[in-house]
């Protein structure tokens, strides 16, 4: 159990939380946002990344990465959350990179692990049919035809789905709808004949897309893992996935208690600043320690990634319900306590609650995990 | 490392050997606490056994200093401890206010006679102590006191009323804060010791809505104290209170991990549930009530995780964190909402007052869920915590 931070963990969150300040602050997001931007991130910025090492930090080095390992990358995503950084680090490093690392064969690994850590290849995983995180229900198909496989199907909220150079679908080769056995995952290059990918625009201005796959064909040395049995690798992805963004959504609930505790120091009405308004006051107080313990938690939950503990499950889902439930009430206490400026587009507090409504339906939220959790638990 | 590995073993051996049979199994009802003192009766004779053979060694203090009958083990060796009576399912030897609230505060503010006299009479268990903070017109803000002591040359002289004084009936010595300077507010309260027996002292129990009565109205009329059992200097216990407080806090916190009366004898809120309600596949038959379960449980746990990982930050000399400051406020919080579910899983068998149609365990429950609600009221308020994270923590202004 590791709930306090190394010395080198410190100086890595460091690192990144001036990189996020620096480099990609809100500012950033507002400009993609109001330019239209084509790729929705800046690609010389995520260069960057890769240069600093956060592209890889969960690769090894043989690869190129940096192995800073998951606490390494919670810290990033953290500080990345404070800014609502847009970056490929939850399609291309936190689904794709770890999917590739836990099933890939070598040639698989050499090719894209080295090319995610150097920041040349953005990917994308294809895997949601519904408006509600499912992951076993799959009816896109992948019909075997001789040496190769054929896929059909639809796919909606792909993150970076529209600028991936690369995407990971999951398919059904067996069995129903909502089995578990039977799903495979393929490596499917976005320019294949019968790939149609539209970019769809989201509330919180990040990238998802929905894609369709009409009789794509893909070689055999497509299948990532085995045939049949990809639900063991999308599961722990998803988890990595789930922890990752748990850490992200921590960095988003610091930053708005962050700017709303300064707020109600500043703002004054009735003659006295509001913050000296005890209806407030409880309110701050109690949300302070609702964060204690979303910290506490996502540690955890980051810890025991890094030391392989068969808990995985059960607190990535709890990280995911108390993360997504306390950034929905975080970011509405935050707008209502900026009265009137909380509404306008100029103040930012709108920015994360729009974030925090996509980063909690991303790989279950609240609902989807405590129901999880309690099927976990066996009852 | 291999010194702790060592301990673990004889300690592990030394209470094999000497914890009672049925002083590892779960207590049925809160009467079967012991609280030793004076007047201390023992239902079952391994109940007095077991304190007598832990305060032989100190283990009923474990941390204190052996110099004052306490067991001079370091938190590590503690926490091996703790460990170790948890495996065997030990229950606690001693449940005391001296121990929880009054050692720590004397160790720090006593002067050695004073530590020397009282220190190893509640690490044995001899004598029992209440706490004598709030009055009628003083609670949660406890420094307009007014409880007098006045200064009579050779004794002081207490007059006064304090009132929700727990087990002041049953106690032989009371800590009790009083008024020595009706001109200052905070500079002007004293922290005074007295033995309970003392002529002028009566205790009238109060019924609680639990149906216990384990809180009195406490009168003091023209009691006389030996002005040796002042504890640090005159008009300066402002600082002792609070610093007991603290410690007061700390051991309410713990309520919301789950204790005696934690509804454990149910085996837990799942089980429960499938018992009370019915499972179907295997899931609590209600999805609703699964996710309210689901909900308690997950702060639970991450309750759990941030004392843990405050315990870890103070050992890694990052001192308190600002996360201690909530967990009075949301411990007790928590343990209320629990027993408010097991209320709801229970049906009309979490119903019952007394007598037949009703388990011992689901009595226990009941009453404990009554008592439950004074844990967001005594040691301080939730709302007065609250004040406090505002403005210690966060800064905001009055
Ligand atoms: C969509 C929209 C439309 C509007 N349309 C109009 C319009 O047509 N005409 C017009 O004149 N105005 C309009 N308003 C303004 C609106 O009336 C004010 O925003 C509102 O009165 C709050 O004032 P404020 O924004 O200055 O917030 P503040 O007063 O600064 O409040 C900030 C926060 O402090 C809290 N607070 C303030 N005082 C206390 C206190 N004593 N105790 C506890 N909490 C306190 C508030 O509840 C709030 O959460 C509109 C506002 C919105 C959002
Ligand atoms: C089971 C139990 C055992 C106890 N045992 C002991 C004991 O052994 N010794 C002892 O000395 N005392 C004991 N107490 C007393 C306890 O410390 C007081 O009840 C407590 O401090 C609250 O004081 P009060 O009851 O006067 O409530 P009040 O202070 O009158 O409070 C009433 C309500 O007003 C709220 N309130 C008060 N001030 C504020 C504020 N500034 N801001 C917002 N809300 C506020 C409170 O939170 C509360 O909800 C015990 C209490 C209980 C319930």
């Amino acid at each position: 159990m590791a709930l306090v931070l190394t010395e080198e963990q410190q100086l890595l969150r460091d690192t990144a939380t001036q990189f996020f300040q620096e480099r990609l602050p809100i500012a950033n997001l507002r400009k993609l946002r109001d330019t239209k931007d084509a790729t929705g991130f800046d690609r010389a910025i995520w260069k960057e990344m890769s240069d600093l090492g956060f592209a890889g930090i969960m690769i090894s080095e043989k690869y190129g990465g940096t192995d800073f390992g998951p606490v390494g990358l919670g810290l990033v995503l953290e500080q990345a959350g404070r800014t609502l950084a847009a970056s490929p680090l939850v399609s291309t490093v936190l689904l794709c990179g770890s999917a590739v690392q836990l099933a890939g064969n070598a040639t698989q690994r050499q090719d894209i692990l080295s090319a995610i850590a150097a920041g040349d290849r953005i990917m994308a995983l294809a895997l949601e049919e519904g408006p509600h995180h499912n992951p076993t229900h799959i009816a896109t198909r992948a019909e075997a035809d001789g040496n190769a496989f054929k896929i059909t199907g639809k796919k909606t909220f792909v993150l970076d789905g529209h600028v991936a150079d690369q995407l990971i679908v999951a398919a059904r080769t067996s069995g129903n709808e909502n089995d578990r056995a039977g799903i495979t995952l393929f490596l499917v290059d976005p320019k294949s004949e019968g790939v149609k990918i539209t970019r769809t625009l989201m509330v919180d201005s990040r990238n998802a897309a929905d894609i369709s796959f009409d009789n794509v064909s893909v070689p055999a040395t497509a299948v990532l893992g085995s045939v049949d049995g990809g639900i063991d690798v999308l599961e722990q992805v998803l988890d990595i996935a789930r922890i990752g963004i748990s850490a992200e959504m921590l960095g988003l609930v610091q930053e708005v208690f962050d700017t709303t505790l300064a707020y109600l120091k500043e703002r004054k009405q009735f003659g006295k600043v509001i913050g000296s308004f005890q209806a407030l006051q409880h309110r701050m107080a109690t949300q302070f320690a609702e964060i204690e313990l979303c910290r506490s938690v996502v540690l955890d939950a980051l810890s025991a990634l890094e030391a392989r503990r068969n808990d995985v499950p059960l607190i990535a889902s709890l990280a995911k319900a108390r993360l997504s439930d306390t950034a929905t009430v975080m970011t509405n206490e935050g707008l209502q306590m900026h009265g009137g400026m909380g509404m306008t587009d100029q103040f930012d507090v709108g920015l994360f609650m729009k974030r925090a409504r996509v980063a909690t339906a991303s790989f279950g939220d609240g609902n989807f995990h405590r129901d999880r959790y309690a099927s976990l638990e066996g009852y | 490392m291999e010194a702790l590995e060592k301990f673990r073993q004889e300690t592990r051996a030394w209470l094999e050997e000497n914890c009672p049979p049925s002083m590892r199994t779960p207590m049925t009802s809160e009467d079967e606490t012991v609280w030793g003192g004076r007047n201390a009766k023992y239902a079952n004779p391994e109940a007095k056994l077991w304190l007598d053979r832990m305060a032989e060694r100190g283990w009923t203090a474990p941390t204190w200093p052996a110099a004052y009958g306490g067991g001079g083990l370091t938190k590590e060796e503690n926490q091996v401890l703790q460990q170790e009576m948890r495996r065997i399912k030990a229950r606690p030897p001693l449940s005391s206010f001296g121990i929880w609230m009054l050692g720590p505060a004397l160790l720090e503010f006593a002067n050695e006679e004073q530590k020397k006299e009282h220190l190893p009479k509640i690490v044995r268990g001899e004598i029992r102590w209440c706490q004598g903070y709030s009055e009628p017109g003083a609670g949660s803000d406890l420094a307009g006191l007014q409880t007098k002591c006045e200064d009579k040359g050779d004794h002081y002289l207490v007059n006064g009323q304090k009132i929700w004084t727990s087990y002041a009936d049953k106690a032989d010595w009371i800590f009790c804060l009083v008024r020595t300077d009706p001109t200052k507010k905070h500079d002007g309260i004293s922290f005074l010791l007295f033995d309970m027996a003392t002529p002028g002292v009566e205790a009238r129990p109060i019924s609680m809505i639990s149906g216990a009565s384990p809180f009195c109205e406490t009168f003091f009329t023209d009691v006389k104290v030996p002005k040796g059992n002042l504890v640090g200097e005159l008009n300066k216990g402002w600082t002792i209170a609070k610093r007991l407080l603290q410690h007061e806090r700390e051991m309410i916190s713990g309520m919301g991990l789950g204790g005696a009366g934690s509804g454990a004898g149910l085996g837990g809120l799942e089980q429960a549930a499938k018992d009370y309600y019915g499972e179907q596949n295997g899931r609590v038959a209600s999805p609703s009530l699964r996710d309210h379960i689901t909900r308690q449980k997950m702060d639970g746990k991450a309750f759990a995780l941030t004392m843990q990982r405050s315990a870890e930050e103070a050992k890694a000399g990052q001192g308190p964190g600002a996360a201690s400051s909530i967990f009075k406020y949301y411990g007790t919080e928590l343990n209320k909402r629990r027993f408010e579910l097991l209320l709801e899983i229970m049906g009309t068998k979490g119903l019952g007052w007394e007598g037949e149609g009703f388990t011992g365990d689901e009595i226990t429950v009941i009453r404990s869920w009554l008592r439950s609600k004074g844990n967001s009221i005594e040691g301080g308020t939730s709302e007065v915590q609250l004040n406090v994270v505002s403005k210690r923590v966060l800064g905001l202004p009055d």
